[in-house]
């Protein structure tokens, strides 16, 4: 059976991609490369050849223009060297490949800037979400409960039963819609998966700090109709073992973080639909 | 050909930064103001299509789904004021870097030269201001001067002009090349009015050192053939007094010094550096033996210690005070991406694992008149905060330790300390990863960012005290995107094996980064019309000293060159070879083929005879407090805990990234609510092991005002006692020394500077004995010796200060220690003797005294039970443990009691006393500081276990655990001295900094 391979790009400011990696290890991937953007962009290494795409954590060109920006337009305008193909065109083959991206934080704020997210049928190149500076105008690094919705189409989400606890850390985290119909779609089709919540995970939370960026509906992570493309502003990867977790050294905890299963049904996935 | 695009928020939206602003008009400035927007201005000087811009603006610069935008009209309306602020020109505009570039892919090709985005906010202010209230919030809040200018408009004025006008802040400059010749044969006044005038820095003996050397006759016949005169150039004085400033040469701990104690015993200390803080180190090592774990002391950027067989650690701890006194974010951001280099620039090059910041401010709610050039102390505070946050965040890097500190006389010159650690393999292709070479015929090469007149007299200004003609381009504002781009591109060149040595650029730019190099094989040539310039107009002086930032140098073999420059395009890294290294004993500069500097390596670096420095000690008296005993000390715990060096930082800690790189183990914050404040901090930089790095600091300025030997023994304890307490292991743990002193050298300004410096030989004196006893070899360490403020009337010097950092292992993470309280019924032990030692304590300060009985640090008895503490952590005998720093007991308990969410019994005649039993009272064993002491909590089932292994130490069992959330500690007489709810107690420590 051919390898279940993920990657985990890198470059111009981002940060979490070691620990997204491991994840990725401990989830079940047999393979997973860390690709400098410099990497693709040359052509040494193409897209087409994994299953499983990381957009993680950082601050991708400072979030000089806006979280995310600049790395959205240069995607959206750079050309592979050799090929002449613009890089967005191996995005958008992957996402009709049946392929599965993650974006978190800096990767979610990505993914909604570049369109891709909700990504209403199937168009990848609309933006009609965002992600702004969060309510209290400040960087907020605290843990956060997050709601799962049973319902939702993701292909991450599988198994989570109630909810997870992860840690957010970010200055732009608010999501917003473009308007009122948008926010009803993804809520009518239950694409926000996970959302802010009480410490009993029962509903969602707008209150600072249980909410910490003022998110509207208190969305913290959406996925796309297909579930294979999803984006959270929280750190799945942050989260996979029990001494991550801030209170360890007084809670009786499970061996692995609430982060994993994300990786593992992601693995899990790719194993039984695309290798 | 200059087009204004702004982007406003749509209708509806939140303006976080407007809100934020708005807060600080009426909090700061104390200003009634109805509204603040805000909108961003991106001023395009290129040569771009209607159609570009439009696609510029729709695309990269806004965001369709909350902001709409404009080309060349302005957005603005329903407003009383207008205020833009832009930076100057040249100075470092971060996201007009980032929009440039967004354009550039935009269209596909490149800016052509001069072409450029500038980036601008404006702010819109509604309310009924005057216009000097208006003036006020401009130069008050929304723009630094130094580095920004501004413009103000009535909305009428704003309607009339339509708005503001297009104007790109471009440096107007043409390349001159201009090298002056100084003439040194002159009168000694003349020679003064040469090194003043210039912000050389260099006093009548240095001058006359060169002077000297000028009149050599084997180096005029040298240099003649060089076709260089008899008389310096500009070139040469500015390289030299790079190189001998205080700031890169440590001329007050390489001096001679003649100390006097109080019974009149004289001594004289050649070298304080070499007496106290390497001998340290030497001897340490020597009485480890076998067990030595040091691999790189004092001869790198940063000190190297083994981790495991595979991994070593790197550590350097710096400060940036003087440009964090003037740009406070500019300061405090190239402070921590400044460091950052440091263990990067380290043997072949490091990972960088984590952050540390320590600042001290004066209280940020000052309300007293403050000399002109001073900014307010909560403007630095603000400043600094978020500058590190930029910094530290934005690099990847999480920032794991720290702590504010506060005194009034920081007001003259905030500290900020920022550290970074990096792990480096143990061997790199084939050799030791701590070590690194240099050959005659390697190349000298330059990557990362250009060179500019930002940092210009860096090194020199921070050698002098700050006065109103401090320079402006002093400051610089760091590029932490430039900066983790290039070492993206350089740990990968490591892997490849692609240079041969590496090394930050930093203060005193490419004098002092090559001017090292060079050293290391005996002479270099190189070529300053050949650096990449962030725009013309620089004279070769400052191209050589500047200290832009976001630059590392390297040597590369000739054989290497050509795939480290390909594979630098490739990663988007700028990087230029600017000459090569030789053997020929010269420092050869030259402009194009003109030779602008020609010094010898010998005189360069040991030309300079040690300062002579006098040193006087007479212990201070203060007036002992006499205290009538109170019935009830519940409110002086309340009290306490609102004090600006007890009370919360969260809303300070909350804003740093301490977890990316996902290796956090014990984090800044922990307990049932995650809000107790650790001692220490633990992570695990390789993810599949479960060896943990632990790191810690200890830091007691107000000691210094009793006896500076006094505060660095504490300084040394604390941080030692921080490590222990987490659970680090004495087996291997190094110490770093970051001294801040007020300018200790006598003279018409600092006439007690005799003083002064028997302060700073005392601390010397105190880093060796407890640091040999601690088994603590140093590492690194740095000193700023000039923290003073002195416009001609007003004078103030911070208090004497050492900053003492930590760095070590736990073995196995999984069994680190937290403060919090686990659970009720656990046996409460208080480890360590308790004294009456008030002196300098927290609570004298709450009644504005000082006292004289600073903590004592009995180190033989502190480490053995250290030892003992370790073992019973690694047999998971300790539930919980917290160290007794400001405030004592009664501060520890309480903290540790809301921490983890349980009340506390204590009781106080339980508690092992130390010396006269005349000052053993409620209040003593309440608030006095001793060293060395351990707040630990077990469960009763383990209680024999933790005995039998602590047996042979002082410590004894002073209460329990409860489930009432109560903290009550019955006093000597058996009646409760202190009974408050956790919740008010935590409320109380909560409220001080909560809303900054």
């Amino acid at each position: 059976m051919e390898k279940s391979r993920a990657i985990v790009i890198t470059g111009n400011g981002t940060n979490c991609e070691m620990e997204a990696a491991y994840a990725c290890r401990l989830g079940g991937f047999d393979e997973v490369v860390i690709a400098h953007i410099a990497e693709l962009l040359s052509g040494e290494i193409r897209l087409d050849d994994f299953h499983f795409l990381n957009l993680t954590g950082g601050f991708l060109d400072g979030d000089d223009l806006g979280s995310a920006k600049a790395q959205a337009n240069r995607l959206k305008h750079a050309a592979v060297t050799g090929s002449g193909e613009r890089l967005v065109v191996q995005f958008q083959r992957f996402i009709s490949a049946g392929k599965l991206i993650l974006g978190v934080c800096n990767g979610f704020q990505l993914m909604v800037k570049m369109g891709m997210l909700p990504g209403f049928d199937g168009d990848y190149l609309r933006q009609s979400v965002t992600l702004t500076h969060n309510d209290c105008g400040r960087f907020q690094d605290r843990w956060c409960c997050l709601q799962c919705d049973p319902a939702s189409p993701s292909v991450f989400t599988t198994g989570i039963t109630r909810g997870i606890y992860l840690p957010v850390r970010h200055g732009e985290g608010k999501f917003l819609c473009d308007s009122p119909e948008t926010l009803d779609r993804i809520e009518r089709e239950h694409l926000a998966v996970l959302k802010y919540s009480g410490p009993d995970y029962d509903r969602p939370a707008m209150e600072f700090p249980a909410n910490p960026n003022g998110s509207i509906n208190a969305i913290a992570g959406i996925c796309d109709q297909t579930g294979r493309l999803m984006g959270l502003m929280p750190h799945p990867e942050a989260f996979v073992h029990y001494t991550q977790h801030p209170r360890w050294t007084r809670e009786v905890l499970p061996e692995e973080g609430d982060g994993l299963i994300l990786y593992k049904n992601a693995a899990e996935y790719v194993i039984n639909n695309l290798t | 050909m200059t087009s204004r695009i702004e982007v406003a928020l749509e209708k509806g939206i939140r303006d976080a930064r407007g809100e934020r602003i708005k807060r600080e008009i009426e909090h700061v400035l104390h200003l009634e103001i109805d509204d603040v927007r805000t909108i961003d201005v991106y001023t395009v000087d290129a040569a771009l299509s209607a159609d570009e811009l439009e696609q510029a603006a729709a695309g990269p610069f806004s965001d369709p789904v909350i902001q709409h935008w404009s080309i060349d009209r302005p957005l603005a309306a329903d407003f009383d004021w207008a205020v833009e602020v832009g930076f100057r020109p040249g100075v470092t505009d971060n996201v007009g870097r980032t929009a440039r570039e967004a354009v550039a892919y935009l269209t596909g090709r490149p800016f052509a030269e001069g072409e450029g985005v500038y980036y601008a906010v404006q702010y819109l202010l509604k309310g009924m201001l005057s216009p000097a209230e208006v003036e006020k919030i401009a130069t008050g809040l929304l723009c630094n001067t130094l580095i920004q200018r501004y413009s103000v408009m009535t909305a009428a004025d704003f309607v009339a002009r339509r708005g503001f006008p297009a104007l790109a802040p471009r440096v107007i400059g043409q390349t001159t090349a201009e090298v002056r010749e100084i003439n040194l044969e002159v009168s000694d006044a003349e020679l003064m009015r040469i090194s003043k005038d210039g912000v050389l820095a260099l006093t009548l003996d240095e001058m006359h050192i060169i002077q000297a050397h000028y009149r050599d006759a084997g180096v005029l016949e040298d240099r003649a053939k060089t076709g260089l005169g008899s008389r310096p150039t500009d070139v040469e004085l500015e390289c030299l007094a790079q190189t001998w400033s205080e700031h890169c040469k440590h001329k007050i701990f390489a001096g001679t010094v003649k100390y006097e104690d109080e019974n009149g015993n004289k001594q004289e200390i050649q070298s304080l550096f070499k007496s106290f803080i390497q001998r340290t180190t030497e001897d340490v090592r020597e009485k480890l033996g076998e067990k030595d774990f040091c691999l790189s002391v004092f001869k790198d950027n940063a000190g190297v210690i083994r981790f495991n067989d595979t991994h070593s650690l790197v550590f350097k701890v710096e400060t940036h005070n003087s440009p964090s006194a003037l740009d406070p974010y500019g300061g405090a951001l190239t402070g921590i991406v400044g460091v950052n280099r440091d263990p990067f620039g380290t043997g072949q090059g490091a990972k960088l694992i984590f952050n540390t910041d320590v600042f001290c401010f004066a209280d940020p709610f000052y309300a007293k008149p403050l000399p002109a050039r001073l900014l307010h102390p909560r403007r630095i505070y603000e400043g600094v905060v978020e500058g590190v946050e930029h910094g530290g965040n934005k690099s990847g890097i999480p920032t794991i330790n720290g702590s504010l500190v506060f005194d009034e006389r920081f007001a003259g010159k905030p500290l900020v300390f920022c550290g970074t650690a990096g792990l480096m393999p143990a061997v790199v292709n084939g050799q030791p990863g701590h070590e690194k070479s240099i050959k005659a015929g390697d190349l000298i090469v330059m990557t990362g960012g250009r060179i500019g007149k930002d940092g210009i007299h860096g090194a020199t200004f921070s050698s002098e005290e700050l006065n109103e003609n401090s320079p402006v381009t002093a400051v610089q504002i760091g590029d932490p995107i430039t900066q983790k781009r290039m070492f993206d591109f350089l740990i990968r060149a490591r892997d490849k094996g692609l240079y041969r040595f590496i090394t930050d650029n930093g203060a005193g730019g490419l004098s002092s980064s090559i001017g090292e190099m060079a050293g290391e094989c005996g002479g270099c040539r190189m070529d300053l019309a050949r650096a990449p310039l962030k725009y013309p107009g620089l004279n070769p002086w400052e191209i050589l000293i500047s200290e832009a930032q976001e630059r590392m140098s390297l040597a590369v073999p000739p054989t290497q060159i050509e795939e480290f420059l390909t594979m630098a395009v490739a990663f988007g890294v700028e990087a230029t070879v600017l000459g090569e290294f030789t053997d020929t004993g010269v420092f050869h500069i030259l402009h194009g083929e003109r030779t602008v500097a020609w010094l010898p390596m010998a005189f360069m670096h040991e030309g300079l005879p040690p300062m002579q420095i006098p040193a006087k000690w007479a212990p201070p008296v203060h007036p002992e407090p006499d205290f009538v005993e109170k019935q009830d000390y519940t409110d002086d715990l309340i009290q306490l805990l609102s004090t600006l060096n007890i009370c919360s930082k969260e809303s300070v800690v909350r804003r740093y990234d301490h977890e990316v790189q996902g290796g956090s183990v014990v984090k800044p914050f922990t307990g049932v609510d995650n809000d107790g404040p650790s001692d220490a901090a633990i992570v695990r930089p390789i993810l599949d092991s479960f060896e943990g790095v632990v790191t810690a600091h200890g830091i007691c300025p107000r000691y210094s005002d009793i006896d500076t030997y006094d505060m660095t023994a504490n300084a040394i304890d604390e941080a030692l006692r921080s490590y222990v307490a987490v659970g680090g292991s004495l087996d291997l743990v190094a110490g770093l020394d970051n001294f801040c002193w007020c300018d200790p050298v006598e003279s018409e300004k600092t006439p007690d500077g005799a003083y002064k410096m028997a302060q700073l030989v005392r601390s010397n004196q105190a880093l060796y004995d407890v640091c040999m006893d601690y088994n603590l070899p140093l590492i690194s360490g740095k000193d700023s010796m000039k923290n003073d403020f002195y416009d001609g009337t007003t004078k103030i010097s911070i208090p004497p200060t050492l900053l003492f950092s930590v760095i070590g292992k736990i073995d196995d993470a999984r069994k680190a220690v937290t403060m919090d309280v686990k659970r009720p019924g656990d046996v409460v032990y208080l480890l360590g003797k308790t004294a009456n030692e008030l002196g300098a304590s927290e609570y004298l300060a709450l009644f504005g005294a000082i006292g004289n009985n600073v903590p004592q640090v009995y180190t033989t008895l502190a480490y053995k039970r250290y030892q003992a503490y370790h073992t019973a952590v690694n047999r998971g005998t300790v539930a919980s443990c917290h160290d007794l720093s400001d405030g004592g007991l009664a501060v520890a308990a309480a903290e540790s009691a809301f921490a983890g969410g349980y009340g506390m019994n204590l009781d106080l005649s339980r508690v092992v006393w130390r010396g006269d039993m005349s000052g053993r009272s409620d209040c003593t064993l309440l608030f006095s500081e001793s060293a060395s002491r351990h707040l630990v909590t077990v469960h009763p089932e383990k209680r024999e276990q933790f005995e039998a292994v602590m047996g042979g130490n002082c410590f004894a069992s002073i209460g329990v655990v409860t489930d009432d959330g109560v903290l009550s500690i019955s006093g000597l007489n058996g009646s409760a001295v202190v009974k408050a709810d956790l919740a008010e107690l935590k409320e109380a420590w909560q409220k001080t900094l909560r809303v900054l």
